[in-house]
């Protein structure tokens, strides 16, 4: 009896120690699904966060100016009324994003293409550490540099070239228009460029990585040159990456402060020219946040919540752009 | 057991069938070395593809058989270290003459991979780009020519309705079919198939075959293979290579029923490999 008796208190010693342990991972596991539920809940409350605190601080702007806000060129915060308008710099803001994506682009993906495709091995990675360092570099020394080296050489020697070949040809004209200028859109552009560029390279070289070198192979084999290999092959196989990467470095360019204002000249008037002063929303609510109050801030603020809803415009283009790209590559 | 009655079968088969007569040699290979880095990997290879013949090369894996045939379209010049010594030719052209145009090289030269690989575009467009490369014809001539392609391909009548479809989008037998359409359409002399069949289905690897068959009435085939029944089904030579050496090469009926070197008999009746 005493052996019959202690046989099932044994069995049931093994399912309830094992039930224990599977309890004490099951805590484990529900702590573990609430940590990663928070933290992904976390992001959109600070999101939310942000769109709701910039609406109530840019509100006593929005409801001043109204629409006309958006057309207003003059920005004079210490006239009586005050007349604050968004744009210049979100004229500031597109011209010199877009001067720099197109400066920016064809060279990062061409260093890209150099480094997966051409490169011989032993020059591969003296150029990959140097894209790195140039992504590694503090903003702040981007627009020193720009403000003390880059401006004053482009004001002496591309500026004056550009201004005297294409002075003259009617539309041209007007966009290269002088007198050059150390503070410029074009400069903030190059040094954008130069800032964005390491993302779109490093992007790009990854995901040109991913191309399988059978598929490479293959396009050799029907006898493609490397070019043809990369336009036909590599970038339409990694499209969507590199886009990703442009989108990124594009977020990158519209929301630099720091380089863009030592350099652009923070004038609020809409030229023409590309060598002009300028200003963009982010250089302009860096340079002017410190002494502003009332209206003037909440109009800051206000630029700041346009920037936001620019930015995200851009990006759902952006989106949208990809799946138009998709469908048409019968995916 | 099973693998021997197989090849038995087959040897059956073969004895049946009458070799071809001599063809005249489309591509002769003399004294061939070939080194990745230091690794001596292919050892005085000797043989001659016949024009318009299938010549099948077995042997166990690394024994160099790819590397061989990637040497016919100089694949391996897109890897350093990797170099060839010898003579190749092709026709009256020097396969290994530094300054040979590669592009032209391998629009003569076409290959079929192990895996398929449809470009990033539509069916189309995977046949046109090739022809694109070479010739410049209207839209109506392409269409013509993309249709034949096709056709060649066996593929025709699949994807027919659905030329504007991306060539990612059919199946993995279809996939490769397509792939030889593709090289077909540049018109080359010589086609190399690296294991054509290995990723697919027995109806699409039937499929293939009987294509090879087809197209060996105006190409000079080469073709790697790990499948003994394959090798003996589709080619009119086979090579057995071992260790990156050649180690015998004669009529497929020959290799298969009566070989001279025990090495290959031994592989063949699948003792090792």
């Amino acid at each position: 009896m005493a052996v019959q008796s202690d046989a099932p208190a044994m069995d049931a010693a093994g399912p309830y120690d094992r039930a224990k342990a599977l309890s004490a991972f099951k805590l484990g596991d529900v702590t573990f699904y609430w940590i990663t539920r928070l933290s992904a809940i976390s992001v959109l409350l600070i999101l939310g966060g942000i769109i709701v605190s910039l609406i109530i601080g840019a509100w006593p702007a929005a409801k001043a100016f109204g629409f006309e806000f958006l057309w207003t060129q003059r920005w004079a915060p210490s006239a009586d009324p005050p007349v604050l308008g968004a744009l210049s710099p979100m004229y500031g803001t597109l011209v010199t994003s877009i001067i720099a994506m197109v400066i920016a682009i064809p060279v990062g993906l061409g260093i890209a293409i150099f480094l997966t495709e051409l490169c011989p091995q032993w020059l591969r990675r003296p150029i990959g550490i140097a894209i790195e360092l140039l992504a590694g570099i503090p903003s702040i020394i981007y627009g020193m540099w720009g403000f003390f080296v880059l401006g004053p050489f482009l004001a002496y020697t591309f500026q004056p070239f550009m201004i005297d070949t294409f002075g003259s040809v009617p539309v041209l004209g007007a966009i290269f228009a002088g007198p050059p200028s150390y503070l410029s859109l074009f400069n903030a552009a190059l040094i954008l460029a130069i800032m964005v560029l390491p993302f779109i390279t490093a992007i790009s070289v990854d995901v040109f990585k991913t191309v399988p070198p059978v598929l490479k192979e293959a396009a050799y084999g029907v006898g493609c040159t490397t070019w043809e290999v990369v336009r036909s092959v590599v970038i339409p196989y990694t499209r969507v990456g590199v886009i990703g990467g442009i989108m990124l470095a594009l977020g990158r360019a519209l929301g630099e402060t720091m380089a863009v204002t030592f350099i652009i000249g923070n004038s609020f008037r809409i030229s023409s020219s590309i060598f002009a002063p300028g200003t963009t929303i982010s250089a302009a609510i860096a340079s002017e946040f410190a002494e502003s109050d009332g209206l003037h801030q909440s109009a800051l603020i206000l630029l700041g919540l346009l920037l936001f809803v620019l930015t995200f415009f851009v990006l759902a283009a952006a989106r949208l752009m990809l799946l138009r790209l998709e469908k048409k590559a019968g995916k | 057991m099973t693998d021997l009655s197989v090849s038995v079968s087959s040897n059956a088969h073969l004895a049946s069938q009458q070799p071809l007569p001599e063809a005249p040699a489309k591509v002769t290979v003399r004294n061939l070395n070939f080194y990745y880095g230091e690794h001596h990997a292919l050892k005085n290879i000797n043989l001659t593809l016949g024009t318009n013949r299938v010549t099948a090369f077995i042997g166990p894996s690394g024994c160099g058989k790819s590397t061989l045939l990637r040497i016919f379209n100089r694949m391996y010049d897109l890897y350093p270290g990797q170099r060839a010594t010898g003579q190749l030719m092709l026709d009256q052209t020097n396969i290994l003459d530094p300054k040979l145009d590669l592009n032209l090289l391998r629009a003569r030269v076409g290959m079929v991979f192990q895996k398929p690989t449809p470009f990033p575009m539509t069916i189309y467009e995977n046949i046109a780009f090739g022809i694109r490369l070479y010739e410049k014809i209207s839209k109506s001539e392409m269409d013509d020519r993309v249709e034949k392609a096709l056709r060649g391909g066996a593929l025709w009548n699949e994807v027919k309705d659905k030329l504007n479809a991306s060539g990612l989008s059919l199946s993995g037998g279809q996939q490769q079919r397509l792939c030889i359409a593709r090289t077909v359409a540049v018109r080359p002399e010589v086609i190399l198939f690296d294991e054509p069949c290995s990723a697919l289905d027995p109806i699409s690897t039937a499929k293939v075959e009987e294509l090879i068959q087809e197209l060996s009435e105006n190409y000079t085939i080469a073709i790697v293979t790990h499948n003994m029944q394959q090798a003996a089904r589709v080619s009119d030579k086979t090579a057995f290579m071992y260790l990156g050496e050649l180690i015998e090469f004669d009529d497929t009926s020959k290799i298969f029923t009566s070989p001279s070197d025990r090495r290959t008999q031994d592989y063949i009746t699948g003792r090792f490999g």
